[in-house]
C-alpha cells in the first residue's frame, strides 16, 4: 500500500489492481471511501477482501464504498461486504454503500442486502449521512 | 529450497576431501554449501539415511565396494527426486553414458575444474529447486482438486433426481455445475394433505464450505417445513437456526413455496433469491411479485412475508438460480430474465421437463464456448391441465 498522508492534505491510494478489479482509497473529512471498478466474482472476491482489510487496519470511524464504477458483483463480493459491514459494526464504526448503478442495485434489492446496509443514491449523500 | 545446500561428495581418493573444503571455503562460509563426504557407494547410501536434507550428490564413478554407477541405481529407492552429477575420468565416454542412461543430472571430468564444478552444482540446485516447486504446486492442485470433489459429491448427492408424480402437476429439477464447486440447490418436499414443498437455492460461495452450509440449510428447511407448513414461517426459522453461528458471514438466497393441488394455491416467501417465472397457458409470462425478503443467514431476527398465487391448470413456474440470467456469451452479454421469458413464450412448453430441456439448451447455445462459472439450476413446476 502506497500512503501519502500530510497534514491537512487530500489523500489518495491504490491498493489492488487486478485485471478485472481496482481499489482506490481517498481520505475526506475523516472518512475513509473506497471506490471499486470493475467486476467482482468469485474470481477476485479474495482480493476484493484483502483490499477492505488494508483499508481498515488503522483507526478508522466510517467507511463508504463507493460502486460507482462497478458494472457488475456476485454473491462472493456480496459477502465480502457484508464481512466489513459486521466488523465495522463492531468496532461502532459507520459504514454505508453508494452511487450504485441500476444493475448492482437490482442485485441488492433481490437479495434484500439494501435492507441491511445502508445505501446512498451519491457519495455527497453517503458523506453527510455520516457526517450528521 | 534454502541454502546452505547439502551436498554428499562421494570418492576413495582421501585428498579430495580437504581439497573440496579448501577450494569452497567461501561458499561454506557465506552458508552457501555445506559437505558430507562417503568414500564408497555403500557408505554414501549411510550418509543419505543420516542426512534425510541432502539437496544433490556428486560422485565419483570408479571405487571399490558400491562403484558410482551402482549407487546410481539404488539413489531412486532413496529419495527418486535426488539429482547426482557424476565425476569421472576424462574421455570414458563407455561410463558416462551409462551413468546419463541410469538418470545422473550431469557429469564434470577429473581432474576437476573447481570453477565449472561450482556452476554444475549451481545449476543443479536450481533445477531441484524448481523441480520441488513443481511438485509442491502439483501436490497442492491435487489437494484442491479433492476437495473440490468432495464438495461436488455433497452438492450431488442432495439434489433428487425422481420427482413425486401426479395428474394434478409435473415437476422436474435440473442442475448443471460449474467446473468451480457453486452452492447451488434444489429440493421438492412432499407435505400432508398432499401438498408438496418447493425450493430453489443458491449459496453465496464456493468449495466445501458452501457445500456444507448448503447441507445445514437443506436439513434446516426439510424440518421447518414438514414442522411448520407456511413459508413465510418457514423462512424465518431457518434464517434463525443460520444466523446464529456464522461467522464467516456465508448466506443463502431461497425461495421456498408450497403448492396445494386441492385448490391450485402457490403460496411462497422469498428469501433474497431471483423471484420465479409463470408461463401463462397462452405463452405470456409474468415474473412473481418479490416479498419482503432478505437472503438467509445474515439479519438476525428477520420475519419473512408471504404471498400467494392461484396457478391456473396449464400455468407452468419456473424457479431458477442467476447462473441462467447470468450465463455469458462470448461477447460478454447476459443471458438475462427477457430472453428466458422470451423463449418459454416462443417454445409454449407443455410439460415441466420439457420447459427445463427448452431452457437449458436456450443457454447452452447463447453460451457458446464461453466457460460456465456459475452452477445453472431450474425447479419447474406445472400444473396440469384439468
Amino acid at each position: 500500500m502506497v500512503t501519502n498522508e500530510q497534514e491537512g492534505g487530500p489523500t489518495t491510494w491504490s491498493v489492488a489492481d487486478t485485471k478485472n478489479l481496482t481499489i482506490e482509497g481517498e481520505r475526506k473529512s475523516g472518512t475513509l471511501i473506497a471506490k471499486a471498478s470493475g467486476r467482482i466474482d468469485g474470481s477476485n472476491a479474495r482480493e476484493f477482501q484483502d483490499a477492505l482489510e488494508t483499508f481498515l487496519e488503522g483507526e478508522v470511524s466510517s467507511l463508504v464504498l463507493d460502486l460507482e464504477h462497478l458494472s457488475y458483483i456476485s454473491s462472493a463480493g456480496l459477502r465480502v461486504i457484508l464481512l466489513v459491514s459486521k466488523k465495522l459494526q463492531r468496532n461502532s464504526a459507520q459504514f454505508g454503500v453508494c452511487s450504485l448503478s441500476v444493475s448492482i442495485s437490482e442485485v441488492f434489492q433481490i437479495s434484500g442486502f439494501d435492507k441491511i446496509i445502508r445505501t446512498h443514491s451519491t457519495q455527497a449523500d453517503a458523506l453527510s449521512a455520516i457526517n450528521a | 529450497m534454502e541454502p546452505p545446500y547439502k551436498i554428499l561428495v562421494v570418492d576413495d581418493e582421501p585428498d579430495l576431501e580437504p581439497l573440496m573444503l579448501q577450494r569452497m571455503r567461501r561458499d561454506i562460509r557465506k552458508g552457501q554449501y555445506e559437505f558430507v563426504f562417503a568414500h564408497d557407494g555403500n557408505e554414501a547410501l549411510e550418509r543419505l539415511d543420516e542426512h534425510k536434507d541432502v539437496d544433490m550428490i556428486l560422485s565419483d564413478i570408479n571405487m571399490p565396494g558400491m562403484d558410482g554407477l551402482t549407487l546410481l541405481e539404488q539413489i531412486p529407492k532413496v529419495d527418486p527426486e535426488l539429482r547426482a552429477v557424476m565425476v569421472s575420468a576424462y574421455g570414458d565416454m563407455k561410463n558416462i553414458r551409462t551413468a546419463m542412461n541410469r538418470g545422473a543430472f550431469d557429469f564434470v571430468t577429473k581432474p576437476i575444474d573447481f570453477e565449472d564444478l561450482r556452476i554444475t552444482i549451481d545449476r543443479t540446485l536450481r533445477h531441484m529447486a524448481e523441480w520441488r516447486e513443481a511438485l509442491a504446486t502439483r501436490d497442492k492442485l491435487v489437494a484442491i482438486q479433492n476437495e473440490l470433489g468432495v464438495a461436488q459429491k455433497i452438492q450431488q448427492s442432495v439434489l433428487p433426481t425422481e420427482f413425486p408424480t401426479s395428474d394434478a402437476y409435473e415437476i422436474d429439477g435440473r442442475m448443471e455445475p460449474a467446473r468451480e464447486v457453486g452452492g447451488d440447490f434444489y429440493d421438492v418436499l412432499r407435505l400432508e394433505n398432499d401438498r408438496i414443498g418447493l425450493s430453489v437455492a443458491d449459496v453465496s460461495d464456493k468449495g466445501v464450505p458452501a457445500a456444507l452450509f448448503m447441507m445445514s440449510t437443506l436439513t434446516a428447511l426439510k424440518g421447518s417445513a414438514i414442522g411448520l407448513g407456511d413459508p413465510g414461517a418457514v423462512l424465518t426459522e431457518v434464517n434463525t437456526l443460520l444466523e446464529e453461528e456464522n461467522e464467516a458471514a456465508m448466506f443463502v438466497t431461497l425461495f421456498y413455496a408450497v403448492f396445494n393441488p386441492a385448490n391450485g394455491l402457490f403460496t411462497y416467501a422469498n428469501g433474497g433469491h431471483n423471484p420465479p417465472v409463470i408461463v401463462h397457458a397462452d405463452g405470456s409470462s409474468t415474473i412473481l411479485p418479490v416479498t419482503n425478503g432478505v437472503a438467509l443467514g445474515i439479519a438476525p431476527g428477520w420475519e419473512y412475508d408471504e404471498a400467494a398465487v392461484t396457478l391456473a391448470p396449464g400455468e407452468t413456474i419456473i424457479l431458477y438460480t442467476d447462473g441462467v440470467t447470468e450465463a455469458m456469451n462470448a461477447e460478454g452479454e447476459e443471458f438475462g430474465l427477457d430472453r428466458l421469458c422470451q423463449i418459454l413464450s416462443q417454445a409454449r412448453p407443455t410439460g415441466a421437463k420439457q420447459a427445463n430441456s427448452i431452457i437449458f439448451d436456450a443457454v447452452r447455445d447463447f453460451a457458446g464456448d464461453t466457460p460456465q462459472s456459475d452452477d445453472i439450476t431450474c425447479l419447474t413446476f406445472r400444473r396440469s391441465e384439468s
